[in-house]
């Protein structure tokens, strides 16, 4: 093994820990819902390559508004999928779409893009 | 956005607010924009309110007044309805993919040049000459000069994408295209830059700089062909949402009037002509006509309609010319409710995704961890002057090869076919648990009342026993008692006595129904009794022998029984029958061809029933069965190691369907909001549980191809991309193959979830 062999072997086992500890074991947004005027919990979502805070917490049995504002034209984020409250809904860019839900039950669940590959997280508590 | 000539209203939702301050200032902003009367900002629900003066300002000028401001704002459309929505949605998509297919042709131009002059050692006399003329560094520059629009144009939302994804801790396909292609973009620039760096190791600069480009220009072939099916296995939802009216011809004080269909109201008077749409759900008041519903329910032929009956929004009047009364508007019309049922089914998750799901959750940066590991290995292995770029050709490959996409695609692509192919066929089906769970339904059990049957029992026999009284009287004494029942059976007898020319119109005293058992009461002064053996024994009539034969010949033909008793003596005994549909029997033995069991459940007793089951080829009957316990047959035969399907009419075997693995509601016609059913049935006809199986079927055999392919796809491809068969065989795989093999993926994935559409059901 030359040096430039060892610098690489290190370099890239390296790096391949950080790919794992960044994506899988890192600290995640949580923000908790604010509750409005009319008594609904109401949390502003950004959704540009992610969302924004990706851990949401409300409470139960009280209506919730999710506002995604789609920050991006990337077809990766343009589809938004609630199964737990069987929503499909399409994100048009640079707009607010309004989710109106009831959590009549305790628990996480999670919405995704359509592809399932950008994920967040409803706790309802 | 509300508007007359001089003012409108409009509501902006602003973002980037942290603090009243912040909601003073926004206020500020809109305030002092000329032409605006009054602006007013609500910090909680983060909205503005703005009236102004539409010949001055419009909602741009709102909208950039906010952003000047340092916040961001957005018009809030209220008053657009679904079918708007998706005219709207239907626009922008368009308009997306037409910038996409601009990327694509501008990185498929400049790929097409990229490519031959990157190939010039296949050529020596063309190398020759070029390293004569301007020399190599000199073509490297021309090529990365060409390959910037590509990156930068065709190619950056995907950098854009993937650096976003990354900040938020996750990974997508964006990031392993931009990873890939980026890494043998710099490879190439330093290479270009600084060819001596290479040189002085003994290594060619070689540059890759048509591998960038026709990987970009791939993936974006893959997206153009991905956005155009994407959009087709939408299409039932938006053929059902372009079914509704835009306008109704609304009667207003003696005139008619066209007017915007948001603006009808429940009880307005609706005129409709001949050819046209009916614009909502209503009320016969006057006029008949004969109305094509197919596309609510499926039934290919027009039902006549006259006054009293009810019409749906969205179907076509045939014939006559009518007016109606509205019933339900807007979000509570049984189209409405249809496109929302099957809304939500597409967007529930069938359980057999969650494998897909879980693997997709993790894909991208375990792929990145093998790329990375592919290129130190590769790296160490291969002699020094091309370890390199061998290593960087695989970890690019690698990168490139792997497809989540087609993971994430597999089954909801097949779930949204599969339940827009159902609404089309009257088959509306609840969630995609439902759907999952259907092809694997072992034993149906049909309620036979309304199911099998029509539901509708007919007086077929009146078997008069006593000379002594006239036949006409005895029907007219048992009319005019049942004329006060509400029992099917009770206005069987009615309808009877009608359809004899008896008029049921003797005075009733003392009327009682006992449930269960009959009625009695007094018909004009005289006692009277109509009911079955149990009334008859409760109030000590005797049924002799005649009676008896008579009751016995009645039920060997699966008749239900009743006597008609005057003054305390049996004067007559009829026979009732509730008629066989004439689909029923083809239904039950096309279900027996799948191997499924057919079970029949009734109310009758054992003679009726198994009678009728042997007209329609059922073997099992459970008889006598109370309706509080349906729900209990379901159990029993759940716990004999079956998968139970229930076919009801939803109305009282709500129970029983929620107890099956699949509760089927049949006949629902257009009262579709069954809560029970997991999947409801527009059309009476049993040969729709037949389709709704079949395709579940069908939808489940779609997946597992879909899913198979994604796996095997991403199994075999990444080894193959890492150059695991490379020691054995020498094969390894350039990245642009690898591009092209990803963007087939997931358009392949989506083509085979589409043939759904062209099955027979």
């Amino acid at each position: 093994m030359d040096t430039s062999q060892i610098l690489v072997t290190l370099g890239g086992v390296g790096l391949a820990g950080f790919v794992v500890w960044y994506f899988f074991f890192g600290k995640r947004e949580t923000k908790a819902a604010t509750v409005n005027d009319s008594g609904i919990q109401e949390v502003a979502i950004t959704v540009k390559g992610g969302y924004s805070p990706d851990i949401i917490e409300v409470v139960q049995g009280k209506p919730v508004r999710l506002k995604f504002y789609r920050d991006e034209t990337s077809s990766c984020s343009e589809e938004l999928v609630f199964s737990e409250f069987k929503l499909r809904r399409d994100l048009p860019a640079f707009e607010t779409t309004i989710i109106d839900i009831l959590p009549t039950n305790k628990g996480t669940f999670e919405f995704t893009c359509g592809m399932n590959m950008l994920r967040g997280k409803l706790v309802v508590r | 956005m509300t508007t007359n000539h001089e003012h409108a209203t409009v509501t902006l939702e602003i973002t980037g607010m942290h603090c009243a301050s912040c909601a003073a200032f926004v206020e500020d902003a809109l305030s002092g924009t000329h032409g605006v009367k009054r602006a007013a900002v609500n910090l909680a629900s983060e909205k503005a309110t703005v009236e102004f003066a539409p010949s001055v300002v419009n909602v741009a000028n709102l909208t950039t007044a906010v952003e000047n401001a340092g916040y961001g704002a957005h018009e809030i459309k209220h008053d657009t309805n679904r079918a708007e929505q998706a005219e709207a949605t239907e626009a922008r998509k368009l308009a997306e993919y037409t910038a996409l297919k601009r990327r694509f042709i501008v990185a498929v131009v400049m790929a097409a040049v990229i490519m031959p002059l990157s190939m010039t050692m296949l050529f020596p006399s063309v190398e020759h000459f070029i390293h004569e003329t301007i020399g190599m560094q000199a073509l490297n520059f021309v090529l990365l000069a060409l390959t910037l629009p590509v990156l930068l144009y065709s190619g950056r939302e995907y950098y854009v994408s993937a650096y976003n994804t990354f900040l938020h801790r996750t990974a997508n396909m964006d990031t392993l295209i931009a990873v890939g292609t980026g890494a043998a973009f710099v490879y190439s620039v330093i290479a270009t830059l600084a060819p001596s760096l290479f040189e002085q190791h003994g290594m060619r600069a070689e540059v890759y700089y048509d591998t960038t480009a026709t990987i970009i220009a791939l993936i974006l072939l893959g997206k153009v062909l991905e956005a155009r099916a994407k959009g087709q296995t939408s299409a039932a939802i938006k053929k059902l949402i372009g079914l509704q009216a835009k306008t109704a011809r609304v009667l207003v004080h003696g005139e008619e009037q066209e007017i915007p269909i948001e603006q009808v109201h429940a009880g307005d008077v609706v005129v409709v002509r001949p050819g046209e749409k009916i614009a909502t759900d209503g009320e016969i008041l006057e006029g008949a006509s004969s109305v094509d519903e197919s596309m609510l329910t499926g039934e290919s032929l027009p039902v006549q309609k006259t006054s009293g009956n009810a019409v749906f929004g969205g179907t076509i009047n045939k014939t006559g010319r009518f007016t109606f009364r509205a019933t339900n508007v807007g979000a509570d019309t049984a189209l409405a409710q249809i496109v929302r049922l099957v809304e939500e089914a597409q967007g529930s998750k069938a359980p057999i995704q969650r494998l897909a799901d879980n693997i997709s959750s993790v894909f991208v940066p375990t792929v990145v961890v093998i790329s990375i590991l592919t290129f130190v290995v590769w790296f160490n292995a291969m002699p020094a002057e091309t370890r390199l770029p061998f290593a960087l050709v695989n970890f690019v490959a690698v990168l490139i090869i792997a497809c989540p996409c087609a993971l994430g695609l597999a089954t909801p692509t097949a779930i949204m076919v599969g339940t827009g192919k159902g609404a089309e066929h009257g088959i509306l089906i609840r969630n995609a648990e439902s759907l999952e769970k259907a092809h694997l339904i072992s034993v149906v059990v049909l309620d036979k009342t309304g199911t099998l049957t029509k539901g509708e029992p007919l007086v077929t026999d009146f078997v008069l026993l006593d000379d002594t009284i006239e036949r006409e009287d005895a029907v007219q004494y048992a009319a005019s008692l049942e004329h006060h029942s509400e029992h099917p059976l009770a206005s069987a007898i009615v309808d009877y006595a009608e359809a004899q020319n008896v008029d049921a119109v003797f005075t009733v005293h003392d009327f009682l129904a006992v449930e269960g058992k009959g009625a009695i009461g007094t018909v004009a002064g005289e006692s009277v009794a109509v009911g079955n053996t149990k009334l008859m024994e409760l109030y000590h009539i005797p049924i002799d022998a005649d009676a008896t034969a008579a009751a016995v010949q009645l039920l060997a033909e699966a008749k239900t029984t009743m006597f008609v008793a005057v003054k305390g003596a049996i004067v007559a005994v009829i026979g009732v029958a509730d008629t066989v549909r004439e689909t029923s029997r083809e239904a039950v033995q096309a279900m027996q061809k799948r191997g499924i069991e057919v079970v029949m459940l009734t109310g009758d007793n054992p003679k009726t029933a198994e009678a009728i089951a042997a007209q329609v080829g059922i073997k099992r009957v459970f008889a006598e069965v109370l309706p509080q316990d349906k729900t209990n047959v379901v159990k029993q035969l759940q716990a004999e190691g079956k998968t139970v399907a229930m076919v009801g009419d939803g109305i009282n075997d709500a129970p029983a369907l929620a107890q099956a693995d699949v509760g089927i509601a049949i006949g629902a016609g257009t009262d579709i909001a069954m809560e029970a059913a997991s999947i409801t049935l527009m059309r009476s006809d049993l040969r729709d549980v037949v389709r709704a199986i079949d395709l579940s079927r069908r939808t489940m055999a779609n997946i597992k191809q879909n899913l198979f392919f994604a796996f095997i796809y991403n199994v075999l491809g990444i080894p193959l991309a890492a150059g695991l068969l490379y020691p054995f065989t020498g094969w390894l795989l350039s990245p642009m193959i690898a591009a092209a093999a990803m963007a087939m993926s997931s358009v392949s994935v989506l083509t085979n979830a589409l043939r759904l559409k062209t099955v027979r059901i």
